[in-house]
């Protein structure tokens, strides 16, 4: 799950970590509010989304007069951003961040991970502040210090003091970025978070070390024992359809295709997709309706597919283990006869049940298109949607 | 042969007297799986399909010597479920549980060290040898005994290639399923090496998926070390990047972690990449061919 900048900072403020003063606002009238309690000279109006790159598509603003904080903010609320991570459509702005500006004498790169190849959390740092630390990867790796961290002890201070030595932030600051490391390590821990990145932390005129960005993710398996980060989720974010489906525990993600997938298994889902790419067609959604599906929730999956108005047709895909193939069978029928259906369907069944599965749509009169492989249900499937 | 598991491993279920653990330790009791207690804090002197129940790992390893469990605990206390069957010092514990929060699993792997038990998954289908020991959720009708081993990410992957290959006659050695999460326990490279020391495996099939670096790292140990030949298939060829495909592994994360990459650094390594999930059986059917390995693989007419 990911959370704004704002909410971010303030989730860093909590553990000590320096962050400029600032606030949220959803209107002009907040945002001016804001820029007169800050009173700071210099305000800069942040767009809030969920993508990176704001600052190149025009989403940060800086304000040096009351009247340029309302100018501003009239200007990019209910923008729509396009970046390089939020896809061609763009994202809508609807809330601003507020806050006191900077002088900036250096920026550099802060970020944390839980690292694949050592099963441990790994703190990253580079002296190449403000750029994408996947470029810095790619033309310079050599700029880019880790330190693995042990998990019984958490980061220690030496490790810290490295990292920032190696960055080369000046040595009179060095225990403010340790300070700043330690706290963000914590708050990582502490909320379960998947990845933390500070680009820019910045080396200030006034020599303090602040984070100038902050962006959280969260690990969405440990959100039962966080209420106050579930509390964050913007659901404005987010697919209409994708939150649909995480009410029901289905794992539906939208593509751009017209061909809408119903598989169970992540791993069945994704090669599905692929399967439906190589013989031509161009699949509309992954949807996995996992392991102990029920009739219902078969059925919600399907209202979620053909709810997508690009779906020209529909692939099920199921090998039935836990799953069986009655059930989806049972689901795909009740579904069908409620919505009335009116896209071809491509069915392929196979594993447990399999022929009572085959059974209940035979005989459900519905015109189901049944696949003996995922190879012929592929291929039949987007010869029907050509 | 196999590897693991065989018919003499003894197993526990913890987690037995819960919906999903019980109606899995049934079914594997019906395959032929010594399934000898289960395990379930506070329940402890009872008995579930026949089985007797403790409260600890620890009492049902000291009854019944049992080397080997299977966990069915819900996410938030399938770490603790875990550290407890390796303090009791067993040979194997299976993990099946999805949803585990990944700092967990990174203290658990912490905790593991220089400790003696394998742990395969968490969220993963379970291991197989087929006709002696099921440990996990795969619907067990669909396997064969035979020389063909398996290791994969993906649990209905895994059913759908060791269908294609019981249709053909081709039996599996044992099929193990590590999980589609982060941190798990036990990775490719582990599994291929069990089975390339195994005499009784004469042939793998290795499926893999988008997110992390785990293929790469496989591909590498195949060309230094694989004896045997090796069928593979990667899973999110068209997966956009960013996305968390199912699996909290299955993310291309950094422009990292991508199919094309994982297939292409198998190809290097001499290993045979199908094409699409559906001819992963006939991939491997053409490779033993090029061989001369089918006739002694096909051990179903």
């Amino acid at each position: 799950m990911n959370i704004h900048e704002y909410q971010g900072k303030e989730l860093l403020r909590k553990y000590g970590v320096s962050v400029p003063r600032g606030k949220v606002a959803f209107t002009v009238e907040e945002a001016a509010k804001v820029a007169k309690e800050l009173g700071t000279e210099v305000v800069v109006v942040k767009a809030q989304i969920h993508a990176g790159g704001r600052g190149k598509a025009g989403g940060v603003k800086i304000a040096k007069s009351s009247n340029e904080v309302r100018q501003y903010a009239k200007e990019l609320l209910g923008k729509v951003l396009v970046t390089h991570q939020t896809g061609p459509q763009g994202k809508e702005v609807k809330r601003l961040l507020i806050e006191e500006g900077s002088k900036i004498k250096k920026e550099y790169y802060i970020g944390l991970v839980v690292d694949r190849a050592t099963d441990r959390v790994v703190m990253m740092a580079s002296e190449e502040g403000g750029t994408e630390i996947e470029e810095v990867a790619e033309k310079t790796p050599e700029k880019i210090f880790k330190e693995v961290i042990d998990p019984t002890t958490g980061l220690l201070p030496f490790q810290a003091r490295k990292l920032a030595f190696a960055i080369n932030i000046p040595g009179h600051l060095n225990n403010k970025a340790v300070k700043f490391m330690l706290g963000l390590y914590q708050a990582f821990v502490d909320s379960d978070a998947s990845v933390a990145e500070i680009n820019p932390l910045v080396v200030t005129e006034d020599d303090n070390v602040i984070a100038l960005d902050a962006k959280f993710n969260f690990d969405s398996n440990a959100l039962y024992r966080h209420p106050e980060i579930k509390e964050l989720r913007d659901l404005d974010e987010e697919d209409q359809k994708e939150i649909e489906a995480s009410r029901y525990d289905l794992n539906y993600i939208a593509l751009d295709g017209n061909i809408g997938c119903m598989v169970n298994g992540a791993g069945l889902a994704m090669s599905t997709m692929d399967i439906i790419k190589y013989y031509g067609g161009d699949p509309a959604n992954f949807l996995d309706v996992g392991g102990g599906a029920t009739t219902e929730k078969v059925k919600e999956a399907f209202k979620i597919i053909l709810s997508d108005p690009k779906v020209e047709g529909i692939f099920v895909n199921i090998f039935g283990g836990i799953m069986k193939c009655d059930i989806i069978a049972n689901g795909i029928v009740t579904a069908a006869k409620e919505i009335e259906l009116d896209r071809p369907l491509v069915v392929r069944l196979e594993g447990t049940n399999v022929d009572l599965g085959k059974k209940i749509l035979n005989e459900s009169g519905l015109n189901i298109i049944a696949a003996d492989s995922m190879a012929d249900g592929a291929k039949k499937i987007v010869e029907l949607v050509k | 042969m196999s590897i693991l598991i065989n018919k003499d491993t003894k197993v526990i279920t913890q987690g037995i007297t819960g919906s999903t653990g019980m109606f899995h330790t049934q079914q594997a009791l019906e395959y032929g799986t010594k399934m000898v207690a289960g395990v379930t804090p506070g329940k402890g002197g009872t008995e579930v399909l026949g089985l007797p129940v403790f409260n600890t790992v620890l009492d049902a390893k000291k009854s019944t010597g049992a080397t080997a469990s299977v966990i069915y605990v819900p996410p938030a206390y399938a770490a603790d479920a875990i550290m407890e069957a390796v303090d009791a010092e067993l040979d194997l514990v299976v993990c099946i549980t999805e949803g585990i929060p990944v700092l967990d699993m990174v203290k658990v792997k912490d905790y593991m060290k220089g400790k003696k038990t394998r742990l395969v998954g968490p969220n993963c289908p379970g291991v197989i040898t087929p006709g002696e020991c099921k440990i996990g959720i795969m619907p067990g009708y669909i396997h064969i005994p035979g020389h063909v081993g398996i290791v994969s990410r993906s649990g209905t992957l895994t059913y759908e290639a060791v269908h294609q290959l019981s249709q053909r006659g081709i039996g599996q050695s044992t099929a193990v399923g590590i999980g589609g999460d982060p941190v798990n326990g036990t990775n490719f490279i582990d599994v291929l090496k069990a089975f390339n020391e195994d005499p009784d495996t004469y042939a793998v099939i290795m499926i893999g998926e988008i997110g992390g670096t785990a293929e790469e790292e496989a591909a590498e140990w195949i060309k230094a070390n694989m004896k045997k030949p090796v069928v593979g298939f990667i899973g999110g060829q068209t997966a956009p990047p960013g996305k968390r495909m199912g699996h909290a592994g299955a993310i291309i994360a950094g422009g990292k972690g991508t199919a094309k990459e994982k297939v292409a650094k198998l190809q290097e390594s001499g290993v045979k990449v199908a094409p699409t999930p559906s001819e992963i059986g006939s991939t491997l059917v053409e490779l033993l061919e090029e061989k001369g390995m089918l006739e002694q693989c096909i051990t179903k007419k």
